[in-house]
């Protein structure tokens, strides 16, 4: 394939394809929420941090059955039980935020039935971002009732799957480890560079439009890298150049921050580890180290591929 | 123990939307008092040396034994037992007693200053970890430890309240409330630490329970249930002890409670005084509540407030009116919401307030300490007020003497007559959403300030952050979450940033400002020493250079900051604590 490349070792090698000049010693990072596995996180704006908490969880009823299926005054009073309980993750009309997923996409990751979208609601989804009802420190959570109506309001939303899927998934995959060069930066199972954030989740927590963008403007919401226990907010893949005591510069994007100390990936994908006192000089940027890939770069059709190719392993 | 506020379980068996694994949790409030494995005859407490006492004479007899045990206990006594009980005239004179801190903010006037300078600009960039007490509670500490005569005393998740050894931090006596499964709390199961008077300690809990615990064992004396929890009532605050009166705060501004300052004798547990905070029918401003919103306008008062002896005036702050986000159904001023109220002690009665935000839509608590400040003859009280503004108020009539913003906000551009800022039309929240700055976690919060007389600076933890704010129609239901609203980091702005700000309160000018590298939650201690120490969201404890704002030193305690720092010494020595994490640091010099 034309202007494929091969990664050797931990070396990112200079990109040389026609096709992808501006790619040259830059780096990239997709804009994306993404969640580490086995991380809680979740915030809760009203007053700040959430502790994990235990607490009393809604019971599911015997038949699992929504009682309010299709009453469109549920599914009203269901809008503003999602403003109120779930748009800080999922956004307003379920279409995905900064954290959640996509809740209008007919088919889940984790939940298919009411039945299970009520297990979801009520207990949380291990090792991901989303809570149990009543543990984000705000008292005793949703009422059974309350968890019926979001549903009902979620099915309302639900955008009936496309006869034909968007973007071919396995030209996607070609473009992602070939010709787009996805993969000298982005990881998808296990395979890829380690530069940018991991992406073999991305397609089934993020929206579709989320990645487009994402693609076409990186720096526009910087991706999230480490969230820490009881940090506000996670470090973002925000570009930084320094110069040591010693002379030499290093590029590359934070792995971590704080006022006194730097972690940073360079191209090469080494780790630098820096006493901010010691440094000659320190430069952050929020210009992402990904490059903006427009149109002329990577056509609408090749990004849905990727799209595709992306969402298709997300759902697994 | 009398059960006081135990709740009939059966009651709620009828209710299934209360239903959940943990909610018949008994009725058994009665708390426990553990006494951990260390030596009872630890020098503070010279009183319980049951060493010594096994070291008596080896006198046989009953008689000898008890003359023996009563001759030894007076000795002790004369020997200058150092564990005085704390009186009230101790609390107006703590500036006397640098070495102990005994009020929330270190005295009444609130201003978080310790005047002890044996650590100093000099050799801070010296100091070491002394000792860290775990406290293996989950969640975040907003404990500001007390110190009385070489005694740390703070709290922690879950109504723990703890004595350590201030130079060991070996725990003397721990306590843990046992809590029903169905409390209430905001926004984390949280508590701000203690109040002392007399031989006692005195906690607020999340059940909405005040609490008296013997101050050398941790043994229950009282225990009075303020409010049903249920109905979103819980205490976090640290209660502050005011001549024989226990001054205490509610919680609860996200459920619809109708909020209030209560007054307990310290002795009994008795209630003394309430103050609502939401006047009822024919009480002055009940008229700036629509219908019968009053019943569940909110306006909680979960921070500590300060206390003017010369004139007998509690200053105490409140927060927003419910629904927080949504003020349709609440036309009017709302008054007392987003106040700060000054109150007789004696008898809770209002002397005058001065309302922050009027109408707010915008969840600005102004549960900020008020801090007492005088200035060329003036008796002043300053607020770094949530909603953006540093406001200073003469506290003798709470008239108005400046207000400053001190971050980024675009909710007002206009003031009035008086000089209080009023709020632009267009900053109230949409049922599609819109942006303002200040967000709803505020340009401050209940992160404790300090106010040096040495610098005459005020230095604030600051917050530069928008935030989406949209309506959402909501029946008020007893118990059950009340805001109103939706509120979203906004996409479009710029990322939120975080700041130590160091404000002249004679002009609302920012003298100087140090950014962390994300927004904290950390309050601000200054000393005599010219430090001033904060905490960091990435868990550094850093002390500054009061008058220029340089960090100086810096510790990493590995888990974020939510309290606010105090100083102390013991044996002539100075310590600076700080909780961090779900632990209670302690620094001094090598």
């Amino acid at each position: 394939m034309p202007g494929g490349h091969v990664r050797v070792g931990n070396y990112v090698p200079a990109l040389k394809s026609p096709r992808f000049p501006e790619l040259q010693s830059r780096f990239v990072g997709v804009e994306c929420g993404k969640f580490r596995e086995g991380e809680f996180m979740f915030r809760r704006w009203c007053i700040g941090i959430v502790g994990l908490v235990l607490m009393a969880v809604a019971g599911q009823p015997a038949n699992g059955q929504n009682p309010l299926a299709g009453d469109a005054k549920a599914a009203k009073a269901g809008e503003y039980e999602f403003r109120i309980n779930c748009a800080l993750c999922h956004g307003l009309g379920a279409h995905g935020g900064g954290r959640g997923p996509d809740l209008t996409r007919a088919v889940k990751k984790h939940t298919h039935s009411d039945a299970e979208m009520f297990q979801v609601i009520s207990n949380g989804i291990a090792g991901t971002a989303m809570p149990a009802n009543g543990t984000n420190g705000q008292g005793v959570g949703m009422t059974d009732e309350e968890i019926w109506q979001i549903i009902t309001y979620i099915r309302s939303q639900e955008v009936k799957a496309p006869a034909q899927a968007v973007g071919n998934a396995v030209h996607g995959k070609e473009l992602f480890y070939g010709d787009a060069n996805c993969s000298l930066c982005h990881m998808v199972a296990g395979k890829g560079g380690r530069l940018g954030p991991e992406l073999t989740g991305v397609g089934g927590s993020r929206t579709r439009e989320a990645i487009i963008d994402s693609v076409r403007n990186p720096s526009r919401r910087l991706a999230w890298g480490l969230t820490e226990a009881t940090k506000e907010f996670p470090q973002e893949y925000e570009s930084v150049t320094v110069v040591t005591a010693d002379g030499k510069t290093i590029k590359g994007v934070t792995l971590n921050e704080d006022s006194f100390s730097v972690q940073i990936m360079d191209a090469g994908e080494q780790i630098h580890l820096l006493e901010k006192d010691k440094l000659r000089s320190f430069q952050k940027s929020r210009q992402s180290a990904m490059p903006v890939y427009d149109v002329d770069i990577l056509s609408d059709k090749e990004l849905a591929d990727i799209v595709a190719y992306l969402i298709r392993v997300g759902a697994k | 123990m009398k059960e006081q506020g135990c709740f009939e379980s059966a009651e709620m068996l009828g209710q299934p939307w209360k239903s959940g694994p943990f909610r018949a949790a008994s009725c058994a409030h009665e708390a426990m008092a553990f006494r951990p494995c260390v030596p009872r005859g630890l020098k503070p407490l010279q009183f319980f040396s049951a060493q010594r006492g096994a070291k008596a004479p080896l006198f046989h007899g009953r008689v000898k034994t008890l003359v023996a045990l009563l001759t030894w206990l007076i000795a002790s006594v004369f020997a200058g037992n150092a564990h005085a009980q704390v009186t009230f005239e101790r609390l107006v004179n703590s500036g006397k007693e640098p070495q102990n801190w005994m009020t929330y903010s270190g005295d009444y006037t609130g201003k978080r200053f310790s005047g002890l300078d044996q650590i100093n600009v000099t050799n801070a960039r010296t100091m070491v970890a002394k000792w860290v007490y775990q406290t293996a509670a989950t969640g975040k500490l907003e404990t500001t430890p007390l110190v009385v005569d070489g005694v740390l005393y703070a709290t922690a998740q879950d109504d723990r309240a703890f004595a350590l050894d201030a130079r060991t931090g070996r725990p003397i006596w721990m306590y843990q409330r046992q809590l029903p499964g169905d409390i209430r709390p905001c926004c984390g199961r949280v508590n701000r630490g203690l109040a002392i008077l007399g031989h006692k300690v005195f906690l607020g809990t999340l059940d909405a329970h005040v609490i008296a615990l013997d101050a050398k064992t941790g043994a229950v004396v009282w225990d009075v249930a303020a409010v049903d929890y249920r109905t979103g009532h819980s205490f976090t605050v640290a209660p502050l002890g005011v001549k024989n009166l226990i001054v205490i705060g509610i919680s609860g501004g996200e459920y619809g409670v109708r909020g209030f300052i209560d007054a307990y004798d310290a002795a009994t547990g008795e209630r003394k005084w309430r103050f609502y905070t939401v006047p009822g029918p024919g009480e002055p401003g009940h008229d700036t509540w629509e219908g019968d919103s009053w019943k569940v306008g909110g306006a909680p008062a979960w921070n500590t407030g300060t206390y003017d002896a010369a004139t007998n005036q509690i200053f105490w702050p409140t927060g927003n009116p419910a629904p927080s986000n949504r003020g349709e159904g609440r036309a009017g001023d709302n008054l007392y919401s987003n106040s700060l109220l000054a109150l007789n002690a004696d008898t809770g009665k209002m002397n005058w307030y001065f309302q922050f935000t009027k109408h707010d839509e915008h969840d600005w608590d102004a549960t900020q300490v008020p801090v007492m400040v005088d200035s060329g003859g003036k008796h002043l009280i300053a607020q770094a007020d949530r909603n953006g503004f540093f406001y200073v108020l003469d506290r003798t009539s709470g008239k108005l003497i400046s207000a400053n913003a001190y971050g980024k906000i675009t909710w007002s551009d206009t003031k009035d007559a008086e000089g209080r800022p009023v709020a632009k039309k267009e900053a109230s929240p949409t049922l599609e959403g819109h942006t303002v700055c200040p967000g709803a976690a505020g340009t401050t919060n209940f992160m404790a300030p300090t106010y040096s007389p040495q610098t005459g600076l005020f230095y604030v933890t600051a917050r530069d952050q928008c935030d989406t704010f949209s309506t959402a129609p909501q029946p008020y239901e007893a118990g059950h979450a009340y805001y109103g609203s939706a509120y979203f980091p906004s996409e479009e702005a710029e990322p939120y940033r975080g700041f130590l700000k160091a404000i002249d309160p004679a002009t609302g000018e920012i003298k100087w400002k140090f950014e962390h590298t994300s927004p904290t939650w950390s309050g601000v201690l200054s000393t005599a020493g010219g430090l001033v120490f904060s905490g960091d969201a990435e868990g550094n404890f850093i002390a500054f250079d009061a008058a220029s704002g340089k960090p100086l030193w810096h510790f990493q305690m590995g888990g974020a900051v939510y309290a606010a720092p105090m100083a102390f010494a013991v044996d002539g020595k100075e310590y600076v604590a700080i909780a961090a994490g779900s632990a209670v640091y302690v620094f001094g010099l090598p």
